[in-house]
């Protein structure tokens, strides 16, 4: 066992989690978008982060792959924390402003400013897909290629793979290849509809012809 | 392509951990890119997914999936190089091989490309062609790189170790050089003697070299056969005092220009040499390390 303090609270959490796991135990969420329950992590949305340390020395980690250790300091929602989450965030949108789960994110932690070039970028490499073909579905089919602005995620030389049954976990998983709600504004950076803008899609002028069919979003909920 | 030797040079790298990359290389070096079935083969022998081996692949700038030409030609492009005109080396190249960067030749003979940084920028701007390196290139020297490199960079005279240096020497007696400039070898002129075994008599041109053992002879002489060393001019046998330190066969003396004596074993095949400069003598380096002793 292992003693370490979150949000000022002493907890003893088992040697092996890493301090999300640890976190989401006692109760604290931590926002996440490339972790998932039953991969392994892989740190790339950072979406995640903490802060570990006493102040003057204190860093940013992100939580999903930082091991428990004796005797540390996290804090889940400090100033410095909410600040570079919200730049996470931001970043995200302006490569990826159709996907869904991205808007909502956004909506849930108060983003309502977007001030990047949009990219409509179809995929942010969070490798969610990559790691459902090999792990959960033994596939192998499909992984990383490239490095730096050519990185994508593909088949070996793009052509179909003789390893992939095309069971579409990949596709499941993706946050980044949905459709988010638009409401009548297709090219607006935010969907702001919901949570940030007055009023929410729901309650706008015409919302019932727009026959929405998406999973409620953050407004809804809050209705 | 060979599938056989892709799994040769599997199966010499077997057991090493982390072998991919060395793999990869080895086949860049065979075929100059990596060809797509080659990939598939160490995918299947190695046991690993074709999407690792062609994740790591795409990775490395170093590892081409194109076809790329015999020789490659890199014009570095990072910040010193370019405030240097390195773009007009580029230049150069395009219109003398008709390519822009990124291209390979028709005929398969050269490939361009640029990259961003060869990491010696004080030395720019800085070529880089089938491992060897231009530096302070020059636009009009282009067109010099491209024979250098078409011929495969064959080793120019004068390009050699530095521990081999010529020396002069002379007859003891007579005091004339024994030098002969007519008949250089290995671009200097060479030591002439004349020798005697067997009752058979003939000229030697040795190199001047001092530590290469390169000869002419007139007739065949078999190893382990003591000579008789002549001077060519007045025909004096050549003599000395001291026996070999390897053999233990009498060694002959000449002089050296500049002071002292070059000391020679008469075994042939010995090849034992020594400088005796005021009575300290110099080893021939390739018998083993320099000892100091008087001469008797």
């Amino acid at each position: 066992m292992v003693t370490l303090t979150i949000n000022g609270l002493k907890v003893r959490v088992e040697e092996g989690m890493t301090i999300l796991e640890a976190a989401r135990f006692v109760g604290f969420p931590i926002p996440t978008l490339c972790h998932n329950d039953g991969l392994s992590p892989y740190g790339a949305c950072r979406l995640c982060v903490v802060e570990i340390g006493q102040e003057p020395k204190s860093k940013l980690v992100s939580s999903c792959t930082y091991p428990v250790e004796e005797g540390l300091t996290v804090r889940t929602a400090s100033q410095r924390v909410l600040k570079a989450r919200g730049m996470i965030i931001e970043l995200l949108l302006a490569s990826c402003p159709q996907s869904k789960t991205i808007q909502d994110l956004a909506s849930a932690h108060g983003v309502h400013q977007q001030r990047f070039k949009q990219e409509y970028e179809d995929c942010i490499l969070c490798g969610l897909c990559v790691r459902t073909c090999s792990e959960q579905m033994m596939a192998h089919a499909i992984g990383f290629r490239g490095r730096g602005e050519n990185r994508s995620i593909g088949t070996p030389f793009d052509i179909s793979s003789d390893v992939c049954r095309l069971c579409g976990g990949c596709m499941y998983i993706c946050p980044a290849c949905q459709l988010r709600c638009t409401y009548n504004q297709p090219q607006h950076a935010i969907c702001n509809a919901c949570a940030n803008l007055r009023p929410p899609c729901i309650e706008k002028e015409g919302y019932n012809n727009l026959m929405c069919y998406m999973e409620p979003c953050v407004a809804c909920e809050i209705k | 392509m060979s599938p056989e030797y892709i799994k040769e040079i599997v199966s010499n790298h077997k057991g090493e951990l982390g072998a991919l990359i060395s793999i990869l290389e080895d086949i860049q070096d065979r075929y100059h890119y990596l060809p797509e079935e080659a990939l598939r083969i160490v995918a299947g022998e190695t046991g690993r997914s074709l999407v690792d081996i062609y994740g790591v692949a795409t990775f490395y700038k170093a590892f081409s999936l194109k076809p790329r030409g015999k020789h490659h030609i890199s014009v570095c492009m990072g910040t010193a190089c370019h405030v240097r005109s390195a773009p007009g080396i580029v230049d150069e190249f395009t219109l003398q091989l008709g390519l822009r960067p990124g291209e390979t030749t028709q005929d398969g003979e050269f490939t361009l490309e640029t990259v961003n940084c060869l990491g010696t920028c004080a030395l720019g701007p800085i070529v880089l062609a089938d491992g060897h390196y231009f530096s302070n290139v020059k636009r009009q020297d282009v067109k010099k790189i491209l024979p250098k490199i078409k011929s495969g960079f064959v080793e120019e005279p004068g390009d050699r170790e530095d521990r081999l240096f010529p020396v002069e020497v002379y007859c003891p007696h007579c005091n004339h050089s024994l030098m002969d400039e007519q008949n250089p070898i290995e671009d200097y002129p060479a030591i002439s003697l004349g020798y005697s075994f067997n009752e058979m008599r003939g000229w030697v041109r040795m190199s001047s070299l001092y530590g290469s053992h390169c000869l002419e002879s007139e007739h065949p002489i078999a190893a382990d056969t003591t000579v008789k060393l002549f001077c060519p001019q007045c025909h004096a046998e050549l003599v000395g005092k001291t026996a070999c330190f390897d053999c233990g066969s009498p060694m002959v003396k000449l002089g050296f220009l500049g002071g002292g004596s070059l000391l020679m074993c008469t075994l042939w095949g010995c090849n034992n040499s020594e400088i005796s400069l005021n009575g300290h003598h110099r080893r021939d380096e390739h018998t083993g390390e320099s000892r100091e002793h008087i001469l008797g």
